[in-house]
């Protein structure tokens, strides 16, 4: 099994402002913005020449580098990479000044310039500045980032969650993990291991054998623990996995069926459900005292309990009215409130980490949905729809949700997926094996 | 297991008929104990002719797994135990009665309509609803215990209702204190 040590491990990720390049900046009123909406995105369009190699040696890196900040902010659907056919200017020097004029020429409203080298250490440096073409000015100051010849990837997420920052005014998203259950074997005898592998599919590695099934693995708010279900033991347990040393044990203070574990925003405290014969209630663990107390209590089925991300309310799912629906109730229990207002059965319920929305598998004339609303049950959106979609997580940003999809049949392939806010922008994320319940990481520091 | 117990049935019959005895008379013959005389096999002891004309012991684990049925099979989103599923269960209870010493472990299954973490929920629940007949019938509650596997362990893998309805089931496994 593949170990996990080295990103959980001490990381040193420099991150320096340089001085602006030589250019002046021709300020021309406002700047450069994406405003991300549920309407119409016409994408921005931007060129990212590749970026040039400090050394010969680093040729190939500068290069990679170059890929991966492309397919990450084309592939969040808000960025059009202008192709490198098309463009006029050459960039052959990191701090040479920029031809804004070569770059207006062929309508590219942003431009990113960067170089890649290595240090006699052996460490490899990043350098990118990110440019308003019709501005004719930097957009920012521009950065370099340190790190580790394995961290290359990391830096080329740094760099694009810098770009999308700043030409959209919220945080990024590409230095950020997945993890999620890796399924092998015939439909009728899968095999289940956690695996953990980079937002975009990259550096997967195993973090549990597939000798128990494993499902609905969540992050800690600091990416330092993860919670599971797991049948180790014979019957579904909660279990908590500490990500820099791979220890798992059973989460202690649990009784019962547990499972559908979630941490609270502070990281003190993981909702669970709990039961032991057909009933099943919310229940909240305090980590520091071991002590458990009971949030719901009916004869339903109530599971799959999130915390709102002020800690204030808990949305979760329950069948008290008849079928599988969505409600809120305050984070210490008491009156819940059903949300979920259309036809159809609503499970799997995910607050958005930035507060506005709540994310759902919906079940609907024999379909599968994943889909949004406002957390008083309006304005619900359908975002996706197929044979099985399931299991939402959203973003550290709170704008692209990844989900897993199973495709009918004996063969019955799970994918994980990802999608826009708008629905519109649906792409697979490759896995080595089937791979479903997948949980988004927080920002990587 | 409907279609499945009749086809036994049929079997059963069938071998019967072709030796030129009838059914009962098989079960007349070989059967002592207990349930000697006929009335009810499960609860005795001695040697049925099976479905596939071998002789199975009465007190086999392949007599309860096959000629009683070890599974019962739920509707749609349901756990309530349909008239045919309670039938199997009396004649599971019967066979459990005579055998004190049996453990008992009713595993909870649900078909692939519904989110994974539901289904077990829903899989408990019907597992629960098995092991609280079985306790009615005077089974011990230590020697009954269940794990729902929600959708993780389909048994039939097609994508429609003729996987699904084999799916939605709560099986009956012996586990052990059979003896030797």
């Amino acid at each position: 099994m593949a170990v996990l040590h080295r990103w959980a491990a001490v990381f040193v990720l420099a991150l320096a402002a340089m001085t602006p390049a030589a250019v002046t900046a021709q300020g021309s009123g406002k700047p450069l913005r994406i405003t991300i909406t549920d309407g119409v995105i016409e994408p921005l369009p931007i060129s990212i020449p590749p970026f040039v190699p400090d050394s010969p040696d680093a040729a190939q890196l500068a290069n990679d580098i170059t890929a991966v900040i492309a397919a990450n902010l084309t592939g969040s659907g808000l960025f059009r990479e202008i192709p490198r056919a098309a463009h006029i200017g050459r960039i052959t020097n990191f701090n040479q000044p920029v031809t804004y004029t070569d770059w207006s020429a062929i309508n590219s409203d942003a431009l990113i310039t960067g170089s890649a080298g290595t240090t006699s250490d052996g460490r490899i440096v990043v350098k990118f500045r990110l440019h308003d073409v019709f501005a004719q000015s930097e957009l920012g100051a521009g950065q370099q980032f340190v790190g580790t010849r394995d961290d290359w990837r990391r830096m080329a997420h740094k760099v694009s969650d810098q770009v999308y920052a700043r030409l959209t005014g919220e945080s990024g998203y590409f230095d950020s993990k997945l993890v999620f259950v890796s399924e092998s074997g015939a439909k009728n005898a899968r095999r289940k291991r956690l695996a953990v592998m980079d937002q975009d599919g990259a550096n997967v590695q195993y973090l549990t054998d597939d000798n128990s099934i494993v499902i609905s693995p969540r992050w800690s708010p600091d990416n330092s623990q993860i919670v599971y279900t797991s049948y180790e033991t014979g019957t579904p347990t909660v279990f908590v996995l500490n990500t820099g040393t791979l220890q798992k044990r059973p989460l202690a203070g649990v009784q019962g069926f547990t499972s559908a574990p979630r941490f609270s925003p502070d990281g003190r405290r993981v909702l669970y459900a709990a039961g032991q014969g057909g009933n099943s209630d919310i229940f909240v663990l305090d980590l520091a005292s071991g002590r458990s107390q009971q949030l719901t209590n009916t004869a339903a089925i109530e599971t799959e309990p999130s915390f709102s991300p002020d800690g204030s309310q808990i949305v979760f799912e329950s069948d008290r009215s008849g079928t599988q629906q969505i409600y809120v109730m305050p984070a210490n229990g008491g009156n819940a409130r059903k949300v979920s207002q259309g036809n159809g059965r609503y499970g799997t319920p995910v607050w958005s980490p930035r507060g506005d929305l709540i994310a759902f598998t919906k079940m609907r004339a024999g379909q599968f949905h994943i889909g949004v609303m406002r957390t008083d049950g309006s304005g619900e959106r359908e975002l996706t729809n197929s044979f099985l979609d399931e299991g939402p997580t959203w973003s550290p940003n709170g704008r692209v949700i990844s989900f897993f999809r199973e495709t009918a049949g004996e063969s019955g392939a799970r994918t994980l997926y990802t999608v826009d806010l708008t629905g519109r922008v649906l792409r697979p994320v490759r896995t080595p094996e089937f791979a479903s319940d997948p949980s988004w990481s927080a920002l990587l520091p | 297991m409907k279609a499945g117990v009749i086809l036994l049935c049929a079997a059963v019959a069938l071998s019967a008929c072709s030796r030129g005895e009838n059914a009962d008379d098989l079960f007349d013959q070989n059967i002592g104990g207990p349930g000697a005389g006929g009335i009810d096999p499960a609860a005795g002891f001695g040697t049925v002719i099976g479905p596939d004309g071998q002789p199975i012991e009465v007190s086999s684990i392949e007599y309860f797994n096959q000629v009683i049925g070890d599974r019962v099979l739920f509707p749609v989103d349901q756990s309530t135990l349909t008239a045919e599923a309670s039938s199997i269960l009396d004649q599971q209870a019967t066979w459990l009665l005579a055998r004190p010493n049996a453990q008992i472990l009713i595993e909870g299954h649900a078909d692939e309509q519904g989110t994974r973490e539901y289904n077990i929920r829903l899989s408990a629940r019907r597992a629960s609803a098995v092991r609280d007949y079985l306790v009615t019938k005077g089974i011990p509650d230590g020697r009954l215990s269940t794990v729902p596997f929600g959708k993780e362990r389909p048994e039939a893998v097609c994508s429609n209702e003729s996987c699904w309805s084999r799916n939605r089931r709560a099986v009956t496994v012996v586990t052990g204190g059979l003896g030797a």
